[in-house]
């Protein structure tokens, strides 16, 4: 999708649609300064010139837990993003880690779609 | 009109419950109807005579209107806020400003459920979160376990605090013939249970029971010629600041931190006055976070404040006294029994588990993944 077709979108049908395209976004507005995530209309203070801008991709961990079945087990982190703003995640290859590692960000395709995952920030030697 | 106009306006006269534990053969709305009856007859009044319908639950789309059909109500005045299982602490504060503006003479809330039975699993409408979809967390469980990974690690909570708390809830519901489930605990068996989402395990979980409640409200003027012992609003709020976890603002303290202050002040009472604290604890963390955002302890010291049974029978400060949503019922939707628990330890019926001159009682309500906190305060008539 073109940036034109994707700025004529909602704010979740756009993030969706920059996700698709390999690119990690998130809103910011222009006159504030805010950032916000998850994507929306309007930040906090009211501010509706939000704009899309390519996330850093890094940031630490602020929450995390493993979801433990039969069939086997997964993580499920809060990331809070160096723009400060939090996102529900995963570490898709640890079983777990500590609260405040630093992690980065990777887009990874699944059955059902893109999605944005985590690494730990250390093991690329970053 | 602030908060405090509310204080002693209106009076719980009647209370009723149905179905606690298993009710096989009962469908939500045939429980939820035995306990609006009991709850009406307890009041003294007539079926008839209820012209205020309040109601939540997890299997209606409407669930006030399913009420009034089939209780045959015409109501002048009902409500449906659903902000899960602290609607009903909510419904007392609506209820209470509706008899006093005159909207209504009777109030009745109410709420059913037999998710057991039929399912054996929580029954939730919450829909999925899109942002959240795609991590595949377990609705609710999920949401708790961040927040307790998040005290553990800026506070130093421990899995042994938390256990506390189960075996806490345990050893009131040994004192509770209606519990579900009762029995000896130990915290070798709470602390070796299943882990489900770390650092959660089956035993930091809620029962999945059956269960049905209801309360009946008149003005405070009425309460006193009916025949039971009147139980008075005190005073409630409510606060919330997000829906899905991940836009809690902060893990480690919830909304509580907002609405128990505004209720103390609407009731007139600080914490050393409160004999009963029934707070909803769909998990064990709950009942740290909560007694830390009530002011029943400094924030972050809610695990170490639950340590050595001081929540426990015989404790300091008695805590979900009817064995709680970890041991005497959950049927998905709390709240409601919180205040059935307050109303008889007013009332002084509460049996084996008793509170001596139990005056004044807090229920604390919570919805969603921490994201809605009720508070409500009752009270005597002598307190008042």
């Amino acid at each position: 999708m073109t940036e034109a077709k994707i700025s004529k979108l909602g704010p979740q049908a756009a993030y969706e649609a920059y996700l698709a395209a390999g690119r990690f976004m998130i809103q910011k507005a222009a006159s504030t300064g805010e950032y916000v995530f998850w994507p929306r209309v309007t930040t906090p203070t009211g501010a509706t010139d939000l704009e899309w801008v390519e996330a850093k991709g890094t940031g630490t961990i602020y929450a995390i837990t493993v979801n433990r079945a039969r069939s086997g087990s997964w993580n499920v982190a809060l990331v809070e993003l160096d723009e400060g703003v939090r996102m529900m995640s995963t570490l898709p290859d640890v079983e777990t880690a500590q609260i405040g590692t630093r992690v980065k960000a990777r887009i990874e395709q699944t059955e059902d779609g893109s999605r944005v995952v985590f690494d730990l920030a250390g093991e690329e030697g970053a | 009109m602030n908060g405090k106009d509310m204080r002693g306006k209106s009076a719980i006269v009647g209370m009723g419950m149905a179905g606690v534990g298993e009710a096989p053969g009962f469908s939500a709305m045939e429980l939820l109807g035995q306990a609006a009856l009991k709850a009406v007859k307890d009041a003294g009044l007539k079926l008839q005579d209820i012209d205020g319908v309040f109601a939540a639950t997890s299997s209606h789309a409407f669930p006030t209107l399913s009420v009034i059909e089939y209780l045959g109500l015409k109501p002048r005045f009902f409500e449906g806020t659903n902000v899960g299982g602290s609607s009903f602490e909510m419904h007392l504060l609506q209820a209470t400003l509706a008899l006093e503006a005159g909207l209504c003479d009777a109030a009745l809330v109410c709420y059913g459920s037999n998710q057991r039975t039929a399912g054996g699993r929580l029954v939730s409408m919450s829909e999925p979160q899109w942002h959240e979809t795609p991590y595949k967390p377990r609705h609710p469980i999920t949401a708790y376990a961040l927040a307790a990974s998040r005290h553990m690690a800026e506070y130093g909570t421990k899995r042994e605090d938390l256990a506390d708390v189960a075996l806490a809830a345990r050893a009131w519901a040994n004192l509770n013939p209606e519990a579900f489930a009762r029995g000896p605990l130990t915290k070798d068996e709470v602390m070796s249970a299943r882990m489900i989402s770390d650092p959660l395990s089956k035993s930091d979980c809620c029962l999945v029971t059956d269960g049905a409640a209801a309360c009946v409200l008149v003005r405070a003027d009425r309460a006193k010629h009916l025949p039971g012992k009147p139980v008075y609003f005190m005073g409630a709020s409510g606060a919330a600041h997000h829906r899905s976890i991940v836009a809690m603002p902060n893990l480690t303290t919830t909304a509580a931190a907002d609405s128990g202050p505004r209720a103390f002040e609407a009731a007139g009472v600080t914490q050393k006055d409160i004999d009963v604290v029934m707070v909803y604890d769909a998990f064990t963390i709950n009942t740290i976070l909560f007694l830390e955002d009530l002011g029943f302890c400094p924030k972050g010291e809610g695990g170490r404040f639950v340590q050595d049974g001081r929540i426990a029978p015989g404790g300091e400060l008695a805590v979900n006294t009817n064995g709680g949503g970890l041991s005497c019922v959950h049927p998905g939707m709390y709240g409601l029994f919180l205040i059935a628990e307050a109303v008889a330890q007013i009332r002084g019926q509460a049996g084996d588990r008793q509170i001596e001159n139990c005056n004044i009682a807090l229920c604390h309500g919570n919805g969603g993944t921490l994201s809605s906190q009720c508070t409500a305060i009752l009270g005597s008539e002598t307190v008042l």
